[in-house]
């Protein structure tokens, strides 16, 4: 399956490619992995060294920069450039690295805790910022490298073990938030669907601008089948809408409903029935993130789940402001570090 | 622009004899909103230009704009300057310039006693004497008799200086300072031409205001001229200073400057990620109008993210530097740990202020020693610099970002606001002579072997083998988990544990095989060995020629490099039957001193948020020697 989505960025123009075409394995170091059998993580790390090598950017001009977390243990296993750096503070870790390189490929590896509980604040900055860093959030729902506590984006009443009679907080939606910053790119993806993760990978990595995915991934032993409901084989066509950049937002075993307009958001209609006419396109490019709140709200088991890229939008990245402004200020004015140590005014001693 | 010291235009005009002296030091004070920072910088400046040796000492509020006329909105300037080379910027003032009732209230304690007060009699109203709750006013009371007194009418004669200008009320007053200068000029024989320049560039686009500035100041000159002031007019001569050309600085802009030159001289991207914070803003807003530099300033979301910007850019190769005060380091702390851990170059500013917690913003102090030295998790050493004077600071970070690339390493340097906000003639360095750089990842890239290993180390430094991303075949993988010797993967073995350690910890000893030794000031060797660090030093080193003139005998060593010290201080230290150590702090230093060499160090401790006394001090270490 390939995603219909906006044309693609050139990434070469950027970033150097590979010499010749690379495979999956040449993306894979050579660390044992080391997460739990069953672990949805594995299929994120195949899917993302399938995706990379797709792209054939070279493994030299990519870093890996995680926080802490299960899923910040990514990088060792990239045979690429990789620091697995502190709790929740990659984005800025990341920002600097991309700033100061504009030719590296970036990337942030995260997880609900690390992203939205200890380093909420840099991911709303970074992706306000437009900092072109692509940041992949493996959402599990739970702390599972401390042994089970609820996370950010467990649900009300969840019962973990730093909630043995129920959580008593609301979770957060990392599409909302991550639109709510501004975000240029926002998709979601899940650990069961290779096709469709690789193909979403592939896309946030061409994307010129911050990137942020929303990876909806199992922890089979903290928090076994928090998804299920909705990701489960023979229950997707029915409960996800995999959603498509000028395609109409058909979901369904024979896309037999559509999503359209109601007077409070969004509500499924029958694509055979009378309101056929009002089911929406999806326009990822949309300027205003209004439709794409809404996307990121539909909720199981009332609405159907929301996968792909919900938008995608192009503006001038952080770094292309601040390289510009080094321009033209060069161009402008003297730069001369003798002229600067005199200041504005001398006087000679004799 | 250049310009060259030229005859002060207001001398030989006045009937009034002059006086010379050697040193003289005036203080400005008065609200927060009356511009007494800008007539002190002003008067340094002129200062400058006349040749004078001279220090400065900007006090104010953290309260941008307190209520006006409270005790609490007072501003305050001090200049000391001399015919001769000076250290600090005086203790008491001989002249104090209140341009209001709470100004006299907060600064007159410091004037030396018969000491020329100039107040600016039209804001000695009733409501101002309230609010600085004087219960009478102390112009007419006798309370001041013990001074000497030009009472101005500064307010109005300004506004009637610049009467036809069709100024609003509130603009014509705030000409006063240019008034309240021109008569100080007049007083201390200051040539009015390189302010008239000032004015000209800064307001010169405003024609209006610039007129009213120049007219105020010569207002004010002309009423020092023609007013009756006995024993006012005086003259300090020219210092002889070491040729050369000059300019002003502050330890802020010495800071930016070297940051700028290192970048220079290494060839790096300067990448400034920092959170504004008193008193280590202006570094930030400096280096952000150098973009014509190649400068990437970044004004992060918070403290942490500034130093992981900062990490991030040293990690691609840049040099990646943060800066920020005591509590900023607080936050910072985690992530410093993390370049320590990764042992990557790093440089952290710290521009210290009092504390603890938010403590006083704007005020001075030394107190942030133990927190870089030991404020992280784990067995965490890293290398620590001091600068010991505004223009120090430039050659400080030099040598900071010398160190973290040789010894690839996180480096602190600490700064304070005193050093940030005080001015002094600064020999203009000449790039030319500056010693190179090295950066040696640039060799590393090119000579790195097929089987790069990230934690080879080199032989004499012990820095491990940094090469930033980008390089085909030298992938690899680092962080903060504890790293195996030599590969630089995940490990968790007793033993290797024990060995990085140790290593980590050995190579921020060898630091001090490649720094300068720790040179005395004095006698060898004998009764009383006066150690000092940081901004200290020109208090101490005028407390200690001091009491040498008084008959005593004592040495003095002063410290730039905190961690590790200089390879010859543990002898030093034990050549003297006594050693007192003055801080701005209750003892840090002397924590350190007594526990790496069991000498019984003294202290000599305030924590007032000012600069040290001198003349405090000096007392002390006589006591100390007579002892």
């Amino acid at each position: 399956m390939v995603l219909q989505t906006p044309p693609l960025e050139p990434v070469e123009s950027i970033i150097p490619l590979a010499e010749e075409d690379l495979n999956r394995k040449d993306y894979a170091s050579d660390v044992d992995t080391r997460w739990c059998p069953g672990c949805g993580d594995y299929s994120i790390l195949a899917q993302m060294q399938r995706g990379l090598s797709n792209l054939n950017v070279a493994p030299e001009k990519m870093v890996f920069v995680s926080g802490i977390g299960c899923s910040s243990r990514f990088p060792y296993y990239m045979n690429t450039y990789g620091m697995h750096s502190i709790h929740g503070r990659a984005p800025t870790i990341a920002s600097g690295l991309k700033l100061s390189r504009p030719d590296l490929m970036v990337f942030v590896i995260t997880g609900d805790g690390d992203a939205l509980s200890i380093g909420g604040n840099h991911l709303l900055h970074v992706l306000r910022r437009n900092v072109d860093v692509k940041i992949f959030l493996f959402n599990n729902r739970i702390y599972g490298l401390t042994k089970g506590q609820y996370s950010p984006t467990s649900e009300l009443g969840k019962v973990t073990k730093s909630s043995p009679v129920g959580t008593t907080e609301r979770p957060l939606n990392p599409l909302s938030v991550a639109l709510a910053s501004e975000a240029t790119f926002v998709a979601r993806s899940f650990d069961t669907d290779p096709q469709h993760l690789t193909a979403t990978i592939e896309r946030a990595a061409r994307h010129h601008g911050a990137a942020f995915v929303e990876i909806l991934q199992n922890c089979n032993i903290f928090n076994d089948r928090a998804f299920a409901d909705y990701t489960d084989r023979n229950v997707r066509d029915e409960r996800l809408l995999y959603l498509e950049h000028g395609q109409p937002m058909l979901f369904g075993e024979n896309k037999n409903k559509g999503l359209a307009v109601s007077a409070t958001g969004l509500r499924v209609v029958d694509a055979d029935g009378p309101d056929a006419g009002l089911i929406l396109t999806h326009d990822a490019t949309r300027p205003a993130p209004d439709v794409h709140q809404l996307l990121a709200r539909c909720a199981y088991p009332e609405m159907p789940v929301p996968m792909g890229v919900i938008r995608q939008v192009t503006t001038p990245t952080y770094g292309d402001y601040l390289d510009s402004q080094i321009e033209v200020q060069k161009f402008k004015n003297r730069h001369d570090v003798t002229q600067l140590l005199r200041g504005r005014s001398t006087w000679q001693v004799e | 622009m250049t310009t060259t010291s030229t005859q002060a235009n207001g001398s030989g005009n006045t009937s009034a004899p002059i006086q010379e002296r050697d040193r003289v030091t005036v203080r400005f004070a008065g609200d927060s909103g009356d511009g007494m920072q800008l007539a002190g910088n002003r008067f340094a400046d002129a200062t400058a230009v006349f040749g004078n040796d001279f220090s400065t000492l900007p006090d104010f509020p953290a309260e941008i704009r307190a209520p006006a006329g409270s005790l609490a909105g007072v501003s305050s300037f001090q200049i000391s300057f001399s015919k001769h080379q000076i250290f600090t910027p005086g203790d008491e003032p001989d002249t104090l310039v209140a341009m209001n009732p709470a100004a006299l209230k907060s600064h007159l304690s410091a004037l030396t006693k018969g000491g020329l007060l100039v107040v600016n009699e039209d804001a000695f109203t009733s409501g101002n004497l309230k609010k600085a709750n004087y219960p009478s006013n102390p112009l007419s009371d006798g309370s001041l008799d013990g001074y000497r007194i030009i009472k101005a009418p500064i307010t109005t004669a300004a506004v009637a200086a610049v009467d036809d200008l069709g100024l609003s009320n509130q603009n014509a007053e705030r000409t006063k300072n240019f008034f309240a200068l021109g008569l100080v000029y007049w007083l201390y024989d200051r040539d009015l031409q390189p302010t008239l320049d000032w004015i000209e560039d800064r307001f010169g686009r405003l024609p209006n205001i610039a007129e009213a500035n120049r007219r105020a100041l010569y207002a004010g000159h002309a009423y020092g001229e023609t007013t009756e002031i006995a024993d006012a007019h005086v003259r300090v001569p020219p210092a002889v200073l070491k040729p050369g050309e000059y300019r002003t600085i502050t330890g802020n802009q010495a800071l930016v400057l070297g940051l700028i030159t290192a970048a220079h001289l290494t060839d790096l991207e300067l990448f400034y990620g920092s959170y504004p914070i008193t008193p280590a803003s202006d570094v930030l807003v400096e280096l952000a109008a150098l973009r014509e530099y190649g400068v990437r300033t970044f004004q992060a979301e918070d403290e942490i993210s500034a130093v992981g910007t900062a990490i991030g850019a040293s990690y691609g190769g840049a040099l990646g530097v943060t800066g920020t005060s005591g509590p900023g380091i607080a936050l910072k702390s985690e992530a410093i740990n993390l370049a320590v851990m990764t042992e990557l170059p790093l440089i952290v500013l710290d521009v210290q202020r009092s504390g603890p917690s938010t403590g006083m913003p704007t005020k001075t102090e030394q107190t942030d020693l133990l927190q870089v030295m030991f404020g992280r998790n784990g067995e965490s050493p890293l290398c620590v610099l001091a600068a010991k004077s505004p223009g120090d600071c430039f050659y400080m970070v030099l040598e900071a970002v010398r160190l973290a690339y040789q010894f690839v390493t996180p480096v602190v340097l600490l700064s304070d606001t005193y050093l940030a906000n005080t001015a002094e003639p600064w020999p203009v360095p000449d790039l030319n002579q500056l010693d190179p750089i090295d950066v040696p990842y640039r060799r590393l890239e090119q000579t790195a072997p097929e089987d790069f290993q990230p934690y080879v180390r080199d032989p004499d430094t012990l820095a491990r083998m940094f090469v930033p991303p980008g390089h085909a075949g030298l992938q690899h993988r680092i962080g903060g988990l504890e790293k195996s010797d030599i590969s630089g993967d995940v490990a968790y073995s007793p033993e290797n544990h024990q060995r990085m350690t140790n290593l980590r910890a050995e190579k921020i000893q060898r630091i001090a095989n490649f720094i300068p030794e720790v040179e005395i000031d004095g006698p060898e060797s004998g009764d009383l060995l006066v150690l000092s660090w940081g901004s200290t030093y020109g208090a101490v080193f005028t407390a200690v020629n001091d009491a040498r003139e008084a008959g005593h005998e004592v040495a003095h060593a002063h410290l730039q490099y905190l961690n590790p010290f200089p390879r010859n201080l543990g002898d030093v230290v034990s050549r003297y039957k006594k050693v007192l150590i003055p801080e701005a702090n209750t003892g840090q230093l002397r924590m350190l001193i007594r526990a790496n060499f069991l000498v019984d160090a003294k202290g000599y401790n305030e924590v007032t948020g000012q600069p040290l006394s001198a003349r405090q001090l000096t007392d002390a270490i006589i006591q100390l020697s007579n002892d």
